[in-house]
């Protein structure tokens, strides 16, 4: 027994030795999007440099991760889906800045931090699926109260973070007082619970549960080109996509984005991997494979999203929204937007 | 009783020296950590958000969680009462078979139920589709059922993978109990149709009382099914106000007002077996006559003993079945599936193999060292039964990241590498979380299992040379190996399904089968959900077998 011991500590400790080499050429992101949607992103930037990228998913907690994991952190990228997530890593003091020219020339300056420590990748807008046999060609976000959709809205969780910054938004445009009455409109019009995910608003509107519904750009993609089963193709060819607009302003835009680790271990192969995200390549299999909106101004949508029209993002920037955001999460608590009582 | 193996010394509990009990005590001082972490967390200052939470957040949960543990108690009671009665009260073509099938339904866990019935009943589903060609209507939209995604719909879903706690519990008190009175009461007149109301079920009353009970703690221990059917429950709130507003001492204060609420359902359980006065001796035990049914009547009792198990167990069974059949055939068995299939047996059978372990230790040391104090410890570690997986897992996350926190400071300190999160990190707290949970299955059976050993035959084993351990590898574990086997099936599948605490405690990158499952139908990506669901449900069905066994060899 104690022999055994003693080869396996022996083996164990050789096994290390022989693994720091191995650690020369990667880099580790830390991030909270889903990993298969990254992937061959990812993966054509392994082909084309041979830098190892190892992914860590976490669904929650990602600063509370690498604040635990302090300066040894081996985090080198992290990467988050909302625009408050990224400023909340700046302001957690996990990340650092970084100066590439590259990174400069391609991102438009709204869309990435003046230090450089956040830097936008791919956009998304928080749009409106109506059902094909309404006949609807515009809508703006003030409409979503209206009594002609009572009972024939589907919406997520108030307190999910896609719908905080459109709620936030709307609060850094009118107030909290006509935030306050707007969504005791939106709930009215609730034609059933405010749960599940971006993609039941199309299954309900295929269903004849609600008529419009409030989701992701993306997601529409995703279903309509047949990428997620035939079943979700049928969803969205029950829908049609409309890009709405606030009152005299445009689309609400939200970003995916990523930001270098304070403690990066691989520093010079994170800012290669950004660099390579903003790249033509990269930025086409977001639009491609992702269906979202590339941040560079080189690269194309694809046809799919092409089609809902020419998005005009809204001039508010996300970093105004920002401090909307507590007082919004509090406001669906407050007018219970999150039970059904219809 | 004094223990052969340990001399009485004079001023010296004999307990102390006993490394059965000091696992036991250690055991039990493990199990309490939680609880005290929350009242700790509770306490201190979440900042402003706590005024805002009693004000908006709790008030509604509470209520939703209240009617939903009301109204999914009464349809469970309903129905495993009247299974039971059917199953017990009468005989007819197929009574064997619904006997063991009515319990069915404990192979589901509540948010495959949910999930099952969520696509079964969707107007786009099979169900509506067939109801529009019946009526003769082409679109959903000229006509539909009304939505499952409301209290009405968690609450019959809740009922009906439920009611099998009522039913277990209902059938054994008129298996052993009814025999008696009902005869009796036959001779003094009572019409047969009056039996039911006015003996079987006043006499049945605490029996019914611990089904419910059990029930209500299943319910107030889902984050999945109350989620996916919209409906805002203490658990989920908790659950949210973690994750989604990355509030610790928030979701620690709510889990306290759910504590109170267990205590009240276990207050109400001992409030019913209290009066067991009515409830006539082991001895005088023997079967009901059972009155024979023929013809429509036998149909009838079928049928309504046969809706349960169609409701409960079938439909999802088969909705999950097909639905697995479709995605193996558009995608095949994905890596992430395998993945979190291994993750899941594996850290489900380290669990199992500590938690036997320990429970055998808390019900051995009861046993060796009988005092007040090992029978303490073994309820002690029992509690965490009773408490709700998303409470006992941010009870569990503060102490181990903090503790987390320190190791790694050390390891830092001393070795210059990554500290990382140990304990967090590779599962350790999952375990811990699995076996403060499921304690009260392993502990309770083997104590049962150990408990059918005589004493005589320690005493015969010391007496033949033997010494304790040698009575302990020879004697005790060979006889109660059933327990032990019965008990870590249980406690293997019981963590294979289990949700609310590991969607708080896993590891990075770590998806269980259950997490899989949730985190799919959170997102309405819906790929490998099906097929997860399928393997869990598929396990689940041995403990169902297990137990149906056992409770034939029981008469």
């Amino acid at each position: 027994m104690r022999k055994l011991f003693k080869n396996f500590g022996v083996a164990s400790v050789l096994a290390m030795a022989a693994a720091v080499p191995a650690m020369a050429q990667e880099v580790n992101i830390y991030t909270t999007r889903e990993p298969g949607l990254i992937q061959p992103i990812l993966d054509a930037f392994t082909a084309e440099t041979g830098i190892a990228v190892n992914t860590v998913f976490l669904e929650s907690g990602l600063i509370e991760r690498v604040q635990s994991e302090g300066e040894s952190s081996p985090a080198d990228l992290l990467m988050a889906v909302d625009f408050g997530a990224l400023i909340d890593l700046v302001e957690a003091g996990v990340t650092q800045p970084v100066d590439s020219d590259v990174l400069e020339a391609a991102i438009p300056a709204s869309l990435r931090d003046a230090e450089g420590n956040w830097f936008a990748l791919s956009g998304r807008a928080r749009v409106v699926y109506a059902a094909k046999e309404l006949d609807l060609d515009s809508i703006t976000y003030e409409q979503l109260d209206d009594e002609e959709f009572r009972g024939k809205l589907c919406i997520r969780s108030g307190q999910h973070p896609y719908n905080t910054a459109m709620f936030a938004a709307y609060m850094a445009k009118y107030g909290e007082d006509a935030t306050r009455s707007w969504l005791e409109g939106i709930k009215a019009n609730q034609a059933r619970a405010a749960a599940g995910g971006d993609r039941d608003g199309a299954r309900d509107i295929a269903a004849g549960v609600c008529d419009i519904a409030v989701a992701n750009s993306y997601y529409y993609g995703l279903m309509a080109s047949g990428s997620s089963g035939d079943e979700q193709k049928g969803w969205s060819d029950a829908v049609k996509v409309i890009l709405p607009t606030f009152e005299g302003g445009g689309t609400l835009v939200n970003v995916s984005g990523a930001a270098v680790a304070a403690h990066a271990p691989n520093r010079e192969q994170a800012v290669e991997l950004l660099e390579y995200l903003v790249s033509d390549a990269a930025q086409k299999l977001y639009a491609e494979a992702n269906f979202e909106y590339p941040v560079t101004t080189t690269a194309e949508v694809h046809p799919i999203i092409a089609a809902f029209g020419t998005l005009e993002p809204d001039s508010q920037s996300l970093t105004e929204v920002l401090p909307f955001r507590a007082r919004a999460s509090e406001l669906i608590d407050e007018v219970n937007f999150d039970t059904f009582t219809n | 009783m004094a223990d052969m193996t340990q001399g009485r010394r004079r001023g010296r509990p004999d307990i102390a020296i006993s490394p059965w009990a000091a696992v036991a005590f250690v055991a039990a001082a493990l199990a309490l950590v939680p609880i005290l972490a929350i009242a700790a967390t509770a306490v201190a200052n979440t900042g402003g958000l706590w005024g805002h939470i009693v004000q908006f957040v709790l008030p509604q949960s509470t209520w939703n969680t209240l009617v939903l543990l009301a109204g999914s108690g009464l349809i469970a009671t309903m129905v495993g009462t009247g299974a039971a009665w059917i199953v017990s009260a009468y005989d007819f073509r197929g009574r064997g078979f619904l006997e063991w099938a009515l319990l069915l339904p404990l192979a589901v866990p509540t948010y495959i139920m949910a999930y099952a019935y969520l696509d079964i009943l969707n107007p786009l589903g099979p169900v509506q589709g067939v109801l529009r060609w019946v009526l003769g209507y082409s679109s959903p939209r000229q006509f539909r059922l009304p939505d499952l995604r409301a209290m009405w719909g968690a609450i019959l879903v809740f009922g009906f993978v439920l009611y099998p706690y009522v039913y277990l519990t209902a059938r054994a008190m008129f298996l052993t109990q009814a025999a008696n009175v009902t005869e009796v009461a036959r001779t003094l007149g009572v019409p047969r149709s009056a039996i039911f109301w006015r003996v079987a079920l006043p006499l049945a009353r605490p029996a019914i009382v611990v089904g419910v009970s059990l029930v209500l703690m299943e319910v107030l221990n889902d984050v999945g099914a109350a989620q996916f059917l919209g409906v805002r429950t203490l658990t989920a709130t908790i659950y949210t106000t973690w994750i989604v507003r990355t509030d610790l001492a928030g979701a620690a204060q709510i889990a306290i007002g759910m504590l109170v609420l267990v205590v009240a359902v276990l207050m109400l359980e001992r409030w019913a077996r209290r009066n067991r006065r009515f409830a006539s001796t082991a001895q005088n035990a023997r079967q009901m006559q059972r009155f024979a049914l023929k013809g429509p009547a036998a149909a009838i009792a079928f049928g309504l003993g046969v809706a349960p198990i169609l409701i409960g167990f079938v439909g999802p069974a088969i909705y999950l079945v097909v639905a697995a059949a479709r995605r193996l055939e558009f995608a095949g068995l994905s890596n992430a599936l395998l993945r979190a299939t291994l993750n899941t047996v594996s850290v489900s059978a380290i669990a199992t193999l500590a938690i036997l372990a320990i429970g055998f230790a808390l019900a051995y040391a009861a046993r060796l060292h009988a005092s007040r104090w090992t029978s303490a410890a073994m309820r002690i570690a029992s509690l965490g039964y009773a408490v709700p997986g998303t409470v006992l897992a941010i009870g569990i996350l503060v102490p181990v990241a903090a503790l987390d926190r320190t190791l790694g400071g050390w390891w830092t300190a001393w070795t210059g590498l990554p500290g990382g999160l140990l304990l967090l990190g590779s599962g350790a707290a999952l375990v811990y979380a699995y076996a403060a949970r499921f304690m009260a299955i392993s502990a309770g059976g083997i104590e049962a299992g150990l408990s059918r050993i005589p004493p005589a035959y320690d005493h015969a084993a010391r007496t033949l040379g033997q010494s304790s351990s040698g009575t302990l590898l020879r004697v005790h574990l060979p006889l109660s190996r059933s327990a032990l086997t019965a008990a870590g099936l249980l406690v293997f599948v019981d963590c294979m399904k289990e949700l609310p605490a590991t969607l708080l405690l896993r590891p990075l990158n770590f998806e269980s089968l259950a997490t899989l499952l949730y985190g799919e139908a959170a997102r309405g990506t819906y790929e490998d959900a099906s097929l997860a669901a399928l393997i869990i449900v598929a396990i689940g069905i041995l403990p169902v077998i297990l137990l149906a066994r056992t409770s034939n060899r029981i008469r």
